[in-house]
């Protein structure tokens, strides 16, 4: 019963896991991944927003150890976060099927960083996939988790916006039978004390032989046979974008692009007069192929930088190096009109705070008319940079930095620092301001363990207390204020907790406007 | 590719761009094309400037509009036009609210639709009903009619 719609990646990427089996998916919210797990749930998969990312995969982990698939989201930073449990499963591998999902985000559409995680699946082993659009998201998933259970080893299956985001046509195909769940005991296989690993390290490297054999059948290779002046050889969307800008090349198309079949390559490359690797990003595939000793041009530094459309891979073809345009800048996005953020920025200006910030809906304070926030590096950071400029600056100073969280962030990475304050406390004791808003709002208005919601919106009946965390933990001061409601009551609060040597956290709480809107809804439907 | 119609919707978070966007691509996809639609979305903030992009032919390769290839350019807000006129091709034609009767929409929330209708009047080939019946197979029973009249006023003028 095959079925054609219209779908984005994430749309099929959700489907494929409903359609192979997948028990259980996990992952945290990160644009552009966050609507896979959204989709799949919404379809009837199982799914779940784990606390942050490490959390996610190991979950995942324990789910393909019982001989079940595991589907594992998020966006590319976030994988720097679960990067720990990656590196290890990758020599150890899983009986189920394990695909970890890295959604990336070139040009930074809502990102702090553009990283290029297929620089992952080189350092850790994991073998990767880089579908080009949605039939590609569909197909290479199902095959990834059949790769991945024959030869027991992680997959980094890696997108990018375009690829997550942009809707195309695709065929979808029937269900698969349900995989027997069962644990088997097997600890050289599955405990990587040193004296296992060193052998599971060499089955490893051997296996990434064997997977680079199969990648030269050409399962997951296009070539389109035109031009024998110009070649180009390229991955993930790119491709699109090459169809259209050079219509008379001959083009090589990889789909697993770890290992890589570089015989495959060879031979391309050979049969045309020019060669080119066209690939938005790092020159991942370029490095990999000059190292292999195979002639092939790259791409100027400039293109290194945002993504690649037509226009650019037209330019980069011709050697084009004259400077681009830079189209007109359209409105930023700021915090919405009602924002209960506003309110707790209003003072934090006013108190010229030096405010070490966190990422969600409230970075956007760094703008006018608050320009309130003094730093922001990474989830969870706020609270630990803080603590370094307090033990860093002359008194009068330290007194006068804050730690601005959300409550996602919070529950996500928020959480060790607190431990650090309460620990390591700086002379000046500290202050955190949570601002919880009662959702992820950032990416989407997603649930997180102190909402009172599972993923999909039903009630949890365990929702995670962030201010008994926070005494449980030992915080000096623990305040639950309203600054929307009462701006004065927080704004001389705050005041007191910065004039003394305590360790202070006030959770600024009011629900973000949209989310408000939902959550009445949520809450009728009970 | 010569055989490639682009069509760029422009306008604010919140206008409901992507979800006009959505309506089109389906139209165009029941309709028997080849279609690619692509967007940036992902900051939940109301307000800041959005586009989406649809693509329609019999083969379309990149889902993004080139720069300066848009044949069609809808703008659901005035101040959205300056900031993206240079993804409209030359020759290329432009929809604002001008070309709606704004003096009958009834809600600022089915604008979106109102534009459709007056971008649906482009395409001959496909007719009323089928673009009719994706608008409702997208939106909530309770709006189908008041946006069905929107979208009808918005393809007459
Ligand atoms: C490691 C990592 N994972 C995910 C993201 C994507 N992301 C950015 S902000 C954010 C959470 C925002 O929620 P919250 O802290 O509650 O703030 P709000 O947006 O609701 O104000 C997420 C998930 C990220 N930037 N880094
Ligand atoms: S989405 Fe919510 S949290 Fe984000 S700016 Fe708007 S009101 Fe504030």
């Amino acid at each position: 019963m095959n079925q054609r719609l219209l779908a984005s990646g994430n749309e099929a990427m959700a489907m494929a896991a409903l359609d192979c089996g997948v028990l259980l998916g996990t992952g945290y919210p990160g644009t552009p991944s966050s609507e896979i797990l959204e989709n799949f749930s919404a379809l009837g998969g199982r799914a779940e927003w784990a606390p942050n990312e490490k959390c996610a995969l190991e979950v995942g982990i324990g789910v393909a150890f019982a001989n079940g698939r595991a589907l594992v989201t998020m966006k590319h930073v976030g994988v720097n976060v679960a990067a720990d449990p990656l590196f290890t499963i990758a020599y150890s591998g899983t009986p189920g099927g394990l695909v970890l999902v890295s959604a990336d985000d070139p040009g930074m559409a809502s990102s702090q960083n553009e990283q290029d995680n297929r620089r992952y699946a080189i350092a850790s082993g994991a073998l990767m996939f880089e579908p080009a659009d949605s039939q590609e998201c569909y197909d290479f998933l199902i095959r990834a988790f059949e790769i991945s259970e024959e030869y027991r080893r992680p997959v980094l299956f890696r997108v990018t916006t375009r690829v997550c985001h942009s809707k195309c046509i695709l065929e979808r195909r029937g269900k698969s039978r349900p995989r027997e769940i069962r644990f088997d005991k097997d600890p050289k296989s599955n405990v990587m004390i040193p004296a296992y690993a060193r052998i599971a390290h060499r089955k490893l490297r051997a296996s990434l032989h064997e997977l680079e054999a199969l990648n030269e059948k050409g399962e997951f290779t296009k070539e389109i046979r035109k031009s024998d002046e110009l070649g180009v050889i390229t991955s993930g969307i790119s491709f699109q974008h090459v169809r259209d800008a050079a219509p008379e090349a001959s083009i090589l198309k990889i789909g697993m692009t770890y290992p890589l079949p570089l015989e495959t390559i060879r031979r391309f490359a050979g049969s045309v007069k020019r060669c080119v690797v066209v690939e938005e990003g790092d020159p991942v595939l370029e490095d990999a192929i000059k190292a292999a000793g195979i002639p092939v041009e790259g791409k100027a530094e400039m293109f290194r930088f945002g993504e690649l459309n037509v226009n650019r891979v037209r330019k980069l073809l011709a050697n084009d190096l004259t400077p681009e345009a830079q189209p007109p800048a359209g409105r930023p996005p700021q915090l919405c009109v009602g924002c209960p953020h506003r309110k707790s920025y209003e003072v934090l200006r006013d108190l010229n705070c030096i405010v070490s910030g966190d990422i969600g809906c409230y970075t956007l304070g760094v703008l006018p008319p608050f320009e309130a926030v003094d730093t922001c590096v990474c989830m969870g950071a706020s609270i630990t940079v803080g603590l370094g400029l307090r033990k860093a600056l002359p008194e009068a100073e330290a007194r006068r930095v804050v730690s601005v969280i959300g409550d996602s962030t919070f529950l996500h990475t928020g959480i060790n620092g607190i431990v650090e304050m309460v620990y390591n406390r700086p002379a000046t004791g500290h202050v955190v301001l949570i601002l919880d808003n009662s959702t992820t709002a950032m990416t989407g208005l997603q649930e997180h363990p102190g909402t009172g919601r599972l993923l999909d919106h039903t009630p949890c009946p365990h929702p995670v207390s962030i201010e008994e965390t926070l005494r449980g933990i030992g915080v000096d001061n623990v305040d639950v204020v309203d600054a929307v409601l009462d701006q004065e009551g927080f704004r001389e609060l705050l005041k007191k907790r910065l004039a003394s040597n305590d360790t202070s956290v006030i959770i600024c709480r009011r629900p973000c406007i949209l989310a408000a809107v939902k959550i009445k809804s949520y809450e009728e439907n009970k | 590719m010569a055989n490639v119609t682009n069509i760029t919707v422009s306008g604010l978070g919140g206008q409901g761009v992507l979800k006009v966007t959505d309506i089109l691509a389906e139209v165009l996809f029941r309709a028997g094309y080849d279609v690619k639609k692509s967007e940036v979305h992902g900051m939940s903030q109301r307000g800041g400037s959005v586009s989406s992009e649809v693509r329609f032919g019999d083969d379309v390769a990149s889902p993004m509009v080139p720069e300066g290839e848009s044949d069609f350019l809808v703008v659901l807000d005035p101040t959205q036009i300056e900031v993206n006129l240079h993804k409209l091709k030359q020759g290329g034609t432009l929809i604002t609210t001008d070309d709606v009767p704004m003096d009958k929409l009834k809600s600022p929330k089915a604008l979106n639709i109102m534009m459709l209708g007056a971008l649906s009047e482009k395409f001959p080939a496909i007719g009323e009903e089928l673009w009719i019946e994706v608008v409702k197979a997208f939106l909530p029973q309770k709006l189908h009619e008041m946006n069905i009249e929107m979208f009808r006023l918005g393809r007459q003028k």
